[in-house]
């Protein structure tokens, strides 16, 4: 009788992810996706106020070069207590920093199970899924899903006649010399 | 008791929310556990408390005493994991409730037009007249509006 030769073991796929806490409430975010970790009073001074109608989550704007990072409030996204965030995560192949509280840990996940079917509101956008770690459910964030095309569009026209506006009062100043 | 009668005859799952005695098809009933703990997280679909772990699954709880009862539960012993339908696909759904549960075998009356669409049917049972529930019309799911602009997800994701 031949036996069957024993099956080696994979190495399971993992995923490094960011652990983080906006309002008390825990996240998940990929590694990958987070180009840069800076603290908010770092980004202050160079921070522009910014305001685009019915978008609160949206307060300031960091120009780098041509590119303009909108600074999102984690905490007024999800709809949670109102936070002063410490940390900004600014996220990758997106326009958008988001504010959070502090980052808990780094750690790998094996497993991203996608969000149950129930759910079928804005948190389809807001989440690549759930998965377990510890014996708890943390949802992993889509990053792109902080701010949609339509939320953009409102934010570049606010910039826009932000810059308009300071042109003018530039022009202004200029002829009053 | 005829061939014929045996067959007109289905299991349900009898369960109890406050005062009240509901019905579900026996074949949409995959347990009945013990509340565990219930994890939340920021979501905007109305009557989902959050999500318990069972068997490694993730399954989401909804309370259907609301819209059952006109009042949330106050108090929980159970939570009956149903299978719900989301067009093709099926998932675990866990639905708190009162009581124990009982698992009958009973005639089921059709539900007519002027009932309530959570009304799948009706069945007689030690002399009261039971709902037999329709949970996908009870629980959230793609129907709903937000769900068709969501892009495509597959049912489990390996990262």
């Amino acid at each position: 009788m031949r036996l069957a030769s024993p099956v080696k073991p994979s190495s399971a796929k993992t995923e490094q992810i960011i652990l983080f806490r906006v309002s008390g409430q825990l996240f998940a975010v990929s590694s990958a996706s987070v180009q840069e970790v800076r603290s908010a009073d770092s980004m202050s001074g160079a921070a522009i106020e910014i305001s685009a109608p019915g978008l609160r989550k949206v307060r300031h704007v960091v120009r780098r070069g041509d590119r303009s990072l909108f600074i999102v409030n984690g905490a007024m996204h999800f709809g949670l207590h109102a936070a002063e965030g410490a940390l900004l995560f600014v996220l990758r192949k997106t326009r958008t920093a988001l504010l959070i509280d502090g980052i808990e840990k780094m750690t790998a996940m094996t497993r991203l199970q996608a969000l149950p079917l129930s759910f079928c509101h804005e948190e389809r956008q807001w989440y690549r899924g759930l998965t377990a770690l510890e014996q708890a459910v943390v949802p992993v964030v889509r990053p792109e899903g902080f701010l949609s095309p339509e939320e953009l569009a409102l934010l570049d026209a606010a910039l826009s006649q932000s810059d308009k506006t300071a042109s003018e009062d530039l022009e202004e100043t200029n002829s009053a010399q | 008791m005829t061939v014929s009668t045996e067959l007109e005859l289905q299991s349900f799952v009898l369960l109890r929310l406050g005062e009240r005695r509901f019905a579900i098809s026996a074949n949409q009933i995959a347990e009945l556990v013990a509340p565990s703990r219930i994890f939340r997280f920021p979501h905007r679909t109305p009557k989902l408390e959050g999500v318990i772990l069972r068997r490694g699954r993730i399954v989401p709880v909804c309370d259907i005493s609301e819209m059952l009862l006109g009042k949330r539960l106050t108090s929980r012993r159970f939570y009956l994991i149903a299978v719900r339908s989301y067009g093709t696909q099926k998932e675990w759904i866990a639905v708190p409730v009162t009581g124990e549960c009982e698992l009958i075998k009973s005639e089921m009356m059709a539900a007519a037009e002027s009932d309530v669409p959570h009304v799948a049917g009706w069945l007689s049972h030690g002399g009261d007249v039971i709902e037999v529930l329709n949970l996908d019309t009870l629980t959230p799911g793609a129907e709903h509006a937000f769900a068709e602009a969501a892009p495509p997800q597959r049912a489990e994701a390996l990262p």
